[in-house]
């Protein structure tokens, strides 16, 4: 092979941060279920330790054999809301608490599945889950959990968004890291190898292995070289990029799962920024032309920027799933945490930007005394441009205590920090507490 | 297992030898080699032949450690990885 283009992949490990964003085990729980919670959950312990014993060495092995990095290895289970509903408990802080026991034996960062689907209507084991997110959240250190209320075919739980803006209030409470989580979605999608959102949804198979790809300064790079090209260029070039990206984790994923002896299910294509110097999403949109992330085009660019990806993407690999596209998160992103420092990204922006890439408001901290209602807002406003679009679209919002605009909020690690974003004073409440559904809207009808 | 490895670094002598050397300890088939000054650095890659029992794992750190003394940098990977990223089918089943 020719020794520039070899030299071009070692570059993009090196030097661009080119790795493997997650390679994520999707484990179904449904052979689980029993009436008597002490035996559902040793089950739950016993299943995941067995299936995801070797997810980590294989990970680790496949890591040092192809030379690039795999950032997290994580598991997802079938929502726990249809779990546990048979065994009557009261609350569920006992499942949360074995799926941490569990990832903590198996080495995983974390697990997802600490979920429930409401986008029409509660069942009883979504009631007591959702009621026990914030002391399940208290209670674990890996767990993750996601609440799906909206939906394109069904619309929006009104009831849901109210109940899930004071969920997020009750876990400021307790610790707003907390909020970090925990995702509110419209369009959950289930086969998300991505955290905080991800499950392991009813229709997938008994085990699967997706794969989340990253490669924002692989993207930054390509564009440096086409300065001052059309858009033309600039989409081609992007697409050109995010086939090699995407390569990557269809190699990797077939790999890894034909080694763990388990199907291999998809390759999510989301470009997924770090807080790294030349790791973001709004660093590329300023390449392309913007002085800053959030100026008026921010919306143009990067909805040319999530087509291209996955365009790109989809010939890549044999299955595309997940969630797909760029994520603007504000804390995990230098870029994002620039602008919205100087007040030039906003959340008005970050909405519209929503509208056009996955995945929604992620990670955006709120000054302390935003209102359970504004949030309820915030979260509908996410689930009504999901639905409209048929797209997925989710709310993690993260509101800290005593600090309002001006201040941060430090999450470590990958999660990086959060300048405080101003949201609108006035009260949304009694919308909000009009409770109900927002009907399917009417392209939903298509049979 | 057909890998590549990758040889980065300011040109001196010995560099080649240094590598081929510790390959032949190691009996590491040698199937193709090619040499270039890129960017103003000494940039080589070889294709080798790894026994199916040799621990890849220790060969590559023994590998980061040559190039440490060589004041090179020094990777192995699959081979698959490259046709993967660069061909249209390459190293996909």
């Amino acid at each position: 092979m020719d020794l520039r283009r070899i030299m071009e992949t070692v570059n993009m490990i090196d030097n661009e941060n080119l790795d493997l964003r997650t390679t994520t085990m999707g484990i179904s729980l449904l052979d689980c279920i029993d009436s008597y919670s002490d035996k559902a959950c040793q089950k739950i312990y016993d299943k995941i330790t067995t299936k995801a014993e070797k997810l980590v060495k294989v990970a680790k092995d496949l890591e040092t054999e192809y030379g690039i990095p795999i950032a997290n290895k994580r598991i997802t289970v079938t929502p726990i809301s249809l779990i546990a509903a048979a065994s009557g408990d009261s609350d569920y802080v006992k499942y949360a608490v074995t799926l941490d026991k569990a990832a903590k034996a198996v080495g995983v960062d974390l697990i997802g599945g600490f979920s429930a689907l409401v986008h029409k209507g509660y069942q009883n084991g979504d009631r007591v889950l959702i009621k026990s997110i914030p002391e399940a959240l208290k209670a674990t250190e890996r767990v993750c959990s996601s609440v799906n209320v909206g939906s394109t075919r069904s619309g929006i739980n009104m009831d849901a968004v109210k109940e899930m803006g004071q969920i997020v209030i009750e876990n400021e409470k307790i610790n707003p890291l907390n909020n970090g989580n925990l995702v509110i979605f419209c369009n959950a999608v289930e086969d998300n190898p991505f955290m905080a959102g991800g499950f392991h949804g009813v229709g997938e198979s008994d085990v699967a292995l997706n794969v989340g790809v990253s490669g924002p300064g692989v993207v930054k790079k390509a564009l440096e070289k086409v300065k001052g090209e059309s858009m033309d260029v600039v989409a081609e070039t992007i697409k050109q990029t995010a086939f090699k990206v995407t390569r990557m984790g269809q190699l990797v994923g077939q790999e890894a799962s034909k080694r763990l002896g388990v199907d291999f299910g998809i390759v999510d294509l989301s470009l997924a920024p770090t807080p790294a110097q030349g790791d973001s999403v709004a660093n590329i949109l300023e390449e392309i032309g913007l002085e800053s992330v959030g100026t008026h085009g921010t919306t143009a660019a990067l909805a040319m920027l999530n087509d291209a990806v996955k365009k790109g993407g989809i010939m890549a690999c044999s299955h595309v799933g997940g969630l797909s596209g760029a994520f603007i998160p504000e804390s995990e992103d230098a870029g994002m945490i620039a602008a919205a420092e100087k007040g030039i990204l906003t959340v008005d922006k970050l909405e519209a930007m929503t509208a056009v890439c996955s995945v929604g408001l992620d990670m955006i901290a709120v000054p302390g005394d935003t209102p359970a209602e504004t949030i309820s807002a915030m979260i509908a406003d996410e689930a009504a441009i999901g639905m409209i679009n048929n797209k997925t679209t989710a709310v993690r919002v993260i509101p800290v205590p005593g600090k309002g605009v001006g201040d941060s909020i430090e999450f470590g690690g990958l999660f990086g920090y959060a300048p405080i974003m101003p949201v609108h004073k006035e009260s949304s409440a009694a919308m909000i507490n009009r409770g109900g559904r927002i009907p399917a809207p009417v392209h939903s009808f298509k049979n | 297992m057909r890998a590549i490895l990758t040889t980065v670094g300011q040109d001196k002598t010995g560099i080649v030898a240094g590598v081929s050397g510790f390959l032949a300890e190691k009996e590491i088939n040698i199937l193709d080699l090619s040499q270039t000054i890129l960017n103003g650095y000494f940039t080589m890659m070889m294709v080798v032949d790894v026994p199916d029992d040799a621990d890849f794992t220790a060969l590559s750190s023994e590998l980061k450690d040559l190039g440490k003394k060589l004041g090179v940098e020094i990777n192995i990977r699959n081979e698959k990885m490259y046709a993967a990223m660069h061909e249209l089918s390459g190293g996909l089943e």
